[in-house]
């Protein structure tokens, strides 16, 4: 592994270029690449220039108010934010939801888990697998996809409407709803509202095959270069089911080593703490999280459809099961650790939400009214979920008036803080050491980053599709070569 | 006294002691408002219920009704004022409705959407505000207070137990609490106080209430602003004369 790229030894006498902001992310964060006079690569950074200050602003508030307040982190996943307070908050207010309140939190959370999977391959990423990663910029986006993709731009804006509606129907609004309260919910899933859900999810289930086909074709057709691509091993963390099962909305955290050896299993989350530890380090607004038996330097994981697929013994539908296997067999099994396989992991994890989703609308216990239990207040909650991007930690403590005394927020990006910079470190001795650059070389680091699907603004506790500048200075301080991209993709010196 | 008075161009009745306010409300005529509420003395604070009264711009709440007076109150203009008035409120504390139990219930909320807010127009304040979760039941956040003084005529005049005040002058007035210690833990006043229940915004919450009522169930997912205080006054008695006078 590259690491001797985090920190060069002679900065001052490099050249340095940014890409900043990173495109195609959710959230704010840049690049920085140190080159000496021959464009080898000295040193690669991520960082994320974000500060949102949730864990501090919220200190005071009524726990009541919290699931809502934090899932304005974001608008992507909201629901996943909401889901993690609310359960901590279960906690806090000493009751586990009835079963109905349980599966309609895991309906909203598949229909979160859909569009936010979709929205990322189609939307995001698709892009640069279909057109290259070179392609011309213009046509690199969504708008060039609907222009030469139709179908498959119509079934990514068709899933992520139906994700969407899910959640509506579950929480009351399309993006940061209320449905979900401490100890259950406030609202069922209408008879009407299932109807129309049914009436969908055939389509959408087929959709989201054809989905992993693409991806699957994709791999298949440049093979060698999906597994070379940022390639390197590492561990994975994530939820799973009491019987290994993947179980994306709770269960116990595992732990699995570059080698698949076991470092944890089962842990019960509310001793997370016990397990992993965060380090700071100056140049990112982002903590380097480490699993505290494996140290510092060895201890960084990577977390979400990847982790997730190659984490569970099993997934509980039998379309995604299907084709978790095809994956993990795949080439001897060298896809399970390429950076390029979260697309696919992903969408295996999609359809494995469309399945859910279909099981779930079967369940009469969505129109149940019993809908909240009560117990016991305790003063401090932990809860973890897994989001669309991976492992979800929210921790909150309160005091005997209610408020919300100390919080920490561990988001699914912040754990794959390292990972994300040894793909970019990867990526540049690949593709960059020795170059002269481009847009399109610049777009490789970007697509080792957009692989993780990371979302900046919630792992900083802003807005995507920035523009994007890069600079090339020299070893003088002057600059070289300066691209801008406009938000609108246009590109000038 | 009574007689007629016209409001727009409409006649409409009144009796002795009404102000143009109760005549306008009973007659289903409707003028904007916050810190007036039927059940309680008017208080003539909050300045949206302003009309032109025989050429005159007065608060309708406190004014009371005058033989053929002539009322002018649905224009453009007074609209806009009314506008701009909540615009300041807006400004004036700290109303982050996102994340405000009351959204969807909060009249202050529902006067920005009638009077068709679209931006806060003026700089924010921010001003630092306290937060009081001393009382067992009920949680004050003063952040979200528009010294509309419901609470303060609650606790005065229904639960007779004067637990709130309004301190300071101009900028600086702000609700304070009748105990030694400031804190309303410290006071008498109970969950099941009118003073509980009266606030138009989400500055008084009961305790462990939160987000239970729905989204499509909340009041203002039901009607207009309007249509809520036509209905208001139609279940209850008003009370006479204007606050102190």
């Amino acid at each position: 592994m590259p690491r001797e790229l985090e920190t060069a030894v002679h900065p001052e006498k490099l050249k340095r270029v940014v890409i900043e902001p990173v495109t195609r992310v959710e959230g704010h964060g840049k690049v920085t690449i140190l080159l000496d006079e021959d464009n080898r690569v000295h040193q690669a950074r991520f960082h994320i220039v974000e500060f949102r200050g949730f864990e501090k602003f919220i200190q005071g508030r009524p726990y009541t108010e919290v699931p809502v307040l934090v899932q304005r982190l974001c608008g992507i996943c909201p629901v996943s934010h909401n889901l993690a307070a609310s359960k901590a908050m279960d906690v806090i207010v000493g009751a586990t939801p009835p079963p109905a309140a349980d599966k309609l939190r895991r309906l909203m959370h598949m229909g979160q888990m859909l569009q936010s999977h979709a929205l990322h391959f189609f939307h995001l990423s698709s892009p640069d697998l279909l057109f290259g990663f070179d392609a011309e910029v213009g046509k690199r986006n969504i708008a060039g996809l609907a222009m030469e993709f139709p179908d498959i731009a119509r079934q990514g804006v068709g899933l992520r409407k139906f994700g969407q509606e899910v959640i509506r129907m579950t929480s009351g609004k399309r993006v940061h709803g209320t449905g979900v309260i401490p100890g259950g919910m406030s609202k069922n899933l209408s008879c009407e509202d299932r109807d129309w859900l049914l009436a969908e999810i055939d389509q959408v289930v087929r959709w989201s095959q054809e989905a992993v086909n693409l991806i699957k074709r994709l791999y298949g057709d440049h093979k060698d270069f999906y597994n070379d691509f940022g390639y390197y091993r590492s561990s994975f963390m994530s939820l799973v089911r009491e019987d290994g099962a993947m179980d994306l909305y709770h269960g116990g955290l595992r732990a699995i080593d570059d080698k698949g050896q076991t470092i944890f299993d089962h842990v019960d989350y509310s001793h997370y703490g016990d397990y992993i530890h965060e380090e700071v380090k100056s140049w990112s607004y982002m903590k380097f999280p480490f699993i505290r038996s494996q140290g510092r330097e060895e201890g960084w994981y990577r977390v979400g459809p990847l982790a997730r697929v190659n984490n569970c013994d099993f997934i509980p539908t039998p379309l995604a099961e299907a084709e978790r296997k095809i994956f993990k067999e795949y080439d001897e099994g060298r896809a399970t650790h390429a950076t390029l396989s979260f697309h696919w992991a992903r969408m295996i994890e999609m359809l494995h939400s469309a399945e859910a989703i279909r099981e779930l609308l079967h369940d009469d216990d969505l129109l149940s009214n019993d809908l909240v239990n009560t117990g016991e207040r305790q003063l401090r909650g932990v809860g973890v979920i897994e989001a669309p991007r991976g492992t979800l930690i929210h921790h909150y403590r309160i005091n005997e008036d209610e408020q919300i005394v100390r919080a920490n927020l561990i988001v699914a990006t912040t754990h794959n803080n390292q990972a994300m910079n040894e793909a970019i470190r990867q990526v540049a001795l690949q593709y960059l050491d020795g170059q002269q650059l481009t847009e399109g070389l610049l777009n490789y680091i970007e697509v080792a980053i957009r692989a993780f699907d990371p979302c900046l603004s919630c792992a900083t506790h802003a807005l995507g599709k920035m523009p994007l500048e890069v600079e090339l200075i020299n070893a003088e301080g002057a600059r070289v070569q300066h691209l801008i991209k406009d938000s609108d993709g246009k590109h000038h010196a | 006294m009574s007689g007629t008075i016209t409001i727009d161009g409409k006649t409409v009745p009144f009796t002795g002691g009404q102000t143009i306010m109760d005549a306008a409300l009973e007659a289903g005529v409707y003028i904007p408002h916050l810190c007036h509420n039927p059940e309680f003395k008017p208080h003539g604070s909050c300045k949206l219920c302003v009309v032109e009264a025989n050429g005159r711009n007065v608060t309708s709440c406190t004014m009371p009704a005058s033989p053929d007076m002539v009322v002018i109150n649905d224009t453009p203009e007074l609209n806009e004022d009314r506008k701009a008035l909540v615009q300041m409120l807006f400004v004036e504390g700290n109303h982050i409705c996102p994340a405000c139990e009351a959204t969807g219930n909060c009249q202050l909320q529902a006067a920005g959407y009638y009077l068709h807010m679209q931006s806060p127009r003026f700089m924010h304040f921010y001003p630092p505000r306290r937060v009081d979760a001393s009382h067992p039941d009920i949680f004050l956040d003063l952040n979200r207070c528009i010294l509309c003084e419901l609470c303060v005529r609650a606790s005065r005049d229904i639960d007779k137990k004067n637990v709130f005040g309004i301190s300071g002058r101009g900028i600086d007035s702000h609700l304070v609490v009748n105990s030694e210690s400031g804190k309303l833990g410290d006071t008498n006043m109970t969950v099941t106080d009118k003073a509980a229940h009266v606030c138009p915004t989400g500055a008084i919450l009961i305790k462990r209430k939160g987000y239970t009522m729905p989204i499509g169930k909340r009041t203002f997912d039901q009607k207009t602003l309007r249509e809520f205080h036509l209905e208001q006054q139609k279940r209850v008695e008003p009370k006479d004369g204007p606050d102190g006078g």
